[in-house]
């Protein structure tokens, strides 16, 4: 065999294992939908929020396992209360909503690390949250992040206009009769959902990164709102895919992998934007 | 030519927490006002204008509008995101989206969106991302929006803060035309002598309604004393009011510099 075959063959070799085809096709769309929500979660300052939203979700997660829930229904109610209290906390600027954040959802965070030590079978399914698990990734997972992707994408097409005022201005927008806390609302229960979904590929600690940096990517090759919708899961499911793969022959962590990848992208639009790059991002606000 | 009520705030009051923003205001504001609420930083000028938008909720009292009232909205220039990733045809069209399905902007909208930036002197600039146009430009651009969305009342938070002399012009020689075709205007601002003394009707306010009335009765050195805080004198000058300040004088003795 030549080397080139070779390094073919290498190539495909992980994709004898169904659990890693699983991976691949759960990571790649994963991506996607991370990258598409991260557009909004960057251009409205929430960076923050989807930090927190994951931590929020592990209390979720660690409570329903302990009450022996199942994951998607523990969590999806915990997730999607906690979205909705944040945005609304959020929305005060007055009382410093980061720090009700950081609160909410650490409390959240330690309560389900406090559960799953007292009565889980601790440190496996800690780990398992925290850094996700190809492993484990199943069916019902690959069919969940694909429901979670197809209502994302219709709610985008169907409100674009809507989501881009309210996202661009908030005040104006309700003015001319766009319902803003409703829209907001919308936005958090899919990001609560997203969470939800992809938590257990890609991991607590991880996930707010590919909610950020595909969008961020997006943002410093392009001024149109429009483009970056596209651009941004792109770089999200180029990630996931190139991730995995990486990760496997490499013998590292997936979720890491997807991570350093996505900031591989970064760090080069970031050099080749140069100085105009340098200006825009420093305009991507953290709250 | 006041015509019928387009919104009335009966004895509002508006806090955030335990700060009075604006209290007991009562102010009518009726079909070709063109009014303008003066008073210094932190008076509670934005506040009540919220509370006319209904994006602030008051406390007590309440605020009545005409039935489908229709109004426009021009926040300060100062609050707008100038990197975020908008061209100034995607800014203007945005006040009909709110029954708008699909991203695509209709050839109607666009007909009518270049119609309103064709007569606000920004022709042309349509496809520009809002960053690459000139102060006054983009000003103009935000009037668009709020005029695209047909408005009665037009409402607008410090037009000319920020901008220069002849934008400061511009924009007011923009807006007597707008009142000219029949808008209703509202705005505040803290240029006494630059717009306010140009309008019909001014409210003075400091958290309370001070004065309400035309500029030649509202502007004298009690009600702006009440106002700001501050010695003032009004002279008149061609049958217009003119504000000086009197509180820096010492200042200048001070300083060796003339009085």
């Amino acid at each position: 065999m030549s080397s080139a075959s070779l390094v073919i063959a290498g190539v495909f070799d992980p994709y004898q294992y169904q659990f890693f085809t699983n991976g691949v096709v759960v990571a790649t769309i994963a991506g996607a939908l991370c990258g598409l929500l991260g557009v909004f979660v960057v251009l409205r300052g929430m960076s923050y929020i989807g930090h927190g939203l994951s931590h929020a979700v592990f209390g979720g997660a660690a409570a329903s396992a302990v009450m022996q829930l199942n994951y998607f229904v523990g969590a999806g109610i915990w997730g999607v209360a906690s979205g909705v209290i944040i945005g609304r906390i959020a929305r005060r600027r007055l009382i410093g909503a980061d720090a009700a954040i950081g609160v909410v959802t650490t409390a959240s965070f330690a309560l389900g690390l406090a559960l799953l030590n007292r009565f889980g079978q601790a440190k496996k399914s800690i780990e398992a949250v925290l850094f996700g698990s190809v492993l484990g990734v199943r069916t019902a997972d690959i069919v969940a992040v694909a429901l979670v992707t197809v209502l994302t994408v219709v709610v985008v097409v169907m409100l674009y206009r809507r989501l881009l005022f309210a996202t661009f201005d908030p005040d104006v927008a309700q003015v001319s009769g766009v319902k803003v806390a409703w829209i907001e609302a919308l936005l958090m229960v899919l990001l609560s959902l997203t969470i939800l979904v992809t938590m257990r590929v890609i991991g607590t600690l991880l996930i707010s990164a590919l909610l950020v940096i595909p969008a961020s990517v997006a943002r410093m090759t392009t001024n149109s709102f429009a483009r970056m919708l596209w651009i941004s899961p792109i770089v999200g499911a180029l990630s996931g895919f190139l991730g995995m793969n990486l990760s496997y022959h490499l013998d590292t962590s997936a979720s890491a992998t997807i991570i350093l990848v996505a900031t591989a992208m970064f760090i080069t639009v970031y050099t080749v934007s140069g100085i105009r790059g340098r200006s825009r991002i420093a305009h991507v606000h953290h709250v | 030519m006041s015509g019928g009520i387009l919104v009335e705030c009966a004895h509002i009051t508006c806090a955030y927490g335990s700060t009075v923003a604006v209290r007991d205001a009562h102010v009518t504001f009726r079909s070709g006002d063109f009014v303008g609420i003066v008073g210094p930083s932190g008076s509670g000028k934005t506040t009540l204008l919220k509370a006319i938008l209904g994006t602030a909720t008051p406390q007590q009292g309440h605020v009545t509008k005409k039935p489908g009232l229709r109004m426009g909205y021009v926040p300060q220039v100062e609050s707008v995101d100038w990197n975020f990733p908008v061209t100034v045809l995607e800014v203007v069209a945005m006040t009909r989206t709110s029954r708008r399905y699909f991203p695509r902007i209709t050839p109607d909208e666009r007909r009518d969106a270049l119609d309103v930036l064709e007569r606000l002197g920004l022709a042309g600039l349509h496809d520009r991302h809002i960053r690459e146009l000139s102060g006054g430009q983009q000003q103009r651009v935000f009037v668009a929006r709020a005029l695209f969305h047909r408005p009665e009342l037009l409402v607008l938070d410090e037009p000319t803060s920020g901008v220069d002399v002849r934008t400061r012009h511009e924009v007011l020689h923009l807006l007597a035309d707008l009142h000219d075709d029949g808008v209703s205007i509202v705005l505040s601002t803290h240029d006494l002598n630059g717009l306010a003394a140009h309008l019909p009707r001014l409210i003075c306010m400091n958290v309370d309604v001070i004065a309400d009335g035309p500029p030649l009765e509202v502007l004298n050195s009690e009600v702006l004393e009440n106002t700001y805080g501050a010695p003032m004198e009004v002279l008149v000058h061609g049958g217009m009011p003119l504000v000086l300040e009197h509180g820096a004088d010492d200042v200048s003795r001070r300083l060796g510099g003339t009085r």
